[in-house]
């Protein structure tokens, strides 16, 4: 069952049942099949990017101002009254009063859902901390839709930083509707949280963790590959054990034998994990997953805003 | 004739039904140390319930509902009495609320909830044994896990 999206909080992807998830993939599709550009005229868009941001925000932006839509906010809170130790609930308080809609991202977890409590403007959340980021699994799942051609029954690998990596919690969850074997793969200091996996275990998805792809790489359909987030860590020390562990390459991969249609997505940005040699190839389609954050998110803006039903 | 383990008090509240092991932190949930009138505390009591079990009977003070919340996190089987003039005027037995506000500190410290002043929201997703969901990082806490505030 589709419960309206009209003035719906979009907060974590665990909110969303299957059928919710599809229904957002199909709009999608129809936002790239027809024009929709005014149906958010005189609705404003309060872009609140308390970490850095290029896609999550840029799209955002994008996709509103191609609704017809007006866009207000900033992109480094060092320019707003946090930096005079406003609080975020203060802010929120503040911002909910200018504006139709909000796009916040923030450091800390659980902030998005902080900020719906305080507005009584939908607020979406843009990624909090190590949380979640629930409008990057809906346009994963979109690529892998469009690239696949089906999300049933495929056999995905994670790769990189599991334990941080807030696109990888969030998508798990909404492949585990979709009968996906999976498989985790990263240096220990960097596994899976242990309660995401006994989620997942209970809603009967194959789990397998890993080190490395030696072995299971001619199994997958997906390489979901993530970056080792520096950011994350508060010991600088343990950051440099697991720097660049993973650095996949063009022929890395034909040498371990893969599947000649498998698909290699990366949430972006990456920094040495992903050579360029991939790039070209028919594997690559991180570049296309990024492009598909216009029509996901014009998806959910015309949604949430009740401008389509 | 019957003897007590623990002497009887006159007015007050007797938490009875403890796990002998938890007894020392429902002490700390009371703040006993800071009582003035009588305080008995018993451990290792026999009980036809739990086998062993712990007492503790307070004098003069009546315990308030976010103690009970907090007590049942950590003392799922206890009972409260409330006694005046030597007589039990009310008894029931501590329940675990659906949902958990401003006494659990949600263990993840990059939590939102940790900062600014905010109160802890955690949902009940299973009462025995215990599993929390904070509201706003939505990470799962188990009994092991629990910080009372």
């Amino acid at each position: 069952m589709v419960r309206s999206f009209k003035h719906r909080d979009i907060i974590s992807i665990r909110h969303f049942n299957k059928e919710e998830l599809l229904y957002i993939l199909d709009l999608a599709n129809q936002m790239e099949q027809v024009d929709y550009n005014d149906i958010l005229k005189g609705k404003v868009l309060a872009s609140l990017f308390f970490e850095p941001s290029t896609r999550t925000r840029l799209s955002f932006e994008s996709a509103m101002q191609k609704l017809g839509g007006i866009v207000i906010g900033f992109a480094d809170s060092g320019i707003t009254s946090t930096a005079k130790g406003e609080s975020l609930s203060d802010s929120i308080k503040i911002i909910k009063g200018y504006c139709d809609i909000i796009v916040l991202r923030h450091y800390l977890e659980g902030s998005a859902r902080l900020a719906a409590d305080i507005a009584d403007v939908p607020v979406i959340n843009a990624g909090d901390g190590a949380n979640q980021h629930p409008t990057q699994t809906f346009l994963d799942l979109y690529t892998i839709q469009k690239t696949k051609g089906t999300m049933e029954g495929l056999t995905i690998g994670f790769l990189g930083d599991l334990k941080y990596g807030r696109t990888v919690h969030s998508l798990s969850y909404a492949l585990a509707y979709f009968g996906a074997e999976m498989f985790f793969i990263s240096p220990p200091s960097l596994r899976m949280p242990g309660d995401c996996i006994e989620e997942l275990r209970s809603r009967k998805v194959k789990c397998h963790e890993n080190e490395s792809l030696f072995g299971i790489s001619k199994k997958l359909d997906v390489i979901y590959c993530t970056r080792i987030q520096k950011e994350r860590f508060a010991d600088p020390v343990e950051f440099e054990k697991v720097r660049g562990i993973y650095r996949l390459n063009r022929a890395m991969l034909e040498e371990m034998g893969i599947k000649g249609d498998l698909k290699i997505l990366h949430p972006l940005p990456r920094v040495d994990e992903m050579d360029e040699s991939l790039d070209s190839t028919d594997f690559a389609v991180y570049f296309q997953q990024a492009r598909n954050g216009i029509p996901v998110r014009k998806a959910i803006l015309s949604a949430v805003l009740g401008a389509i039903e | 004739m019957k003897q007590l383990d623990v002497s009887a008090i006159k007015d007050g509240s007797v938490i009875d039904h403890i796990d002998s092991k938890s007894t020392l932190k429902v002490a700390d949930i009371l703040n006993i140390q800071n009582e003035e009138q009588m305080v008995l505390v018993g451990i290792n009591l026999s009980s036809k319930l739990l086998g062993k079990k712990g007492i503790i009977k307070i004098g003069g003070k009546i315990i308030d509902q976010k103690e009970v919340n907090k007590i049942s996190l950590i003392a799922p089987n206890a009972s409260v009495n409330i006694i005046k003039d030597y007589e039990v005027v009310k008894k029931f037995k501590v329940a675990v609320p659906d949902i958990i506000e401003g006494i659990v500190k949600c263990f993840n410290p990059n939590c939102v909830s940790n900062y600014n002043n905010i109160i802890s929201k955690l949902i009940v997703i299973n009462k025995n044994p215990i599993k929390l969901e904070c509201h706003y990082c939505e990470r799962i806490m188990g009994t092991k896990d629990i910080v009372l505030i």
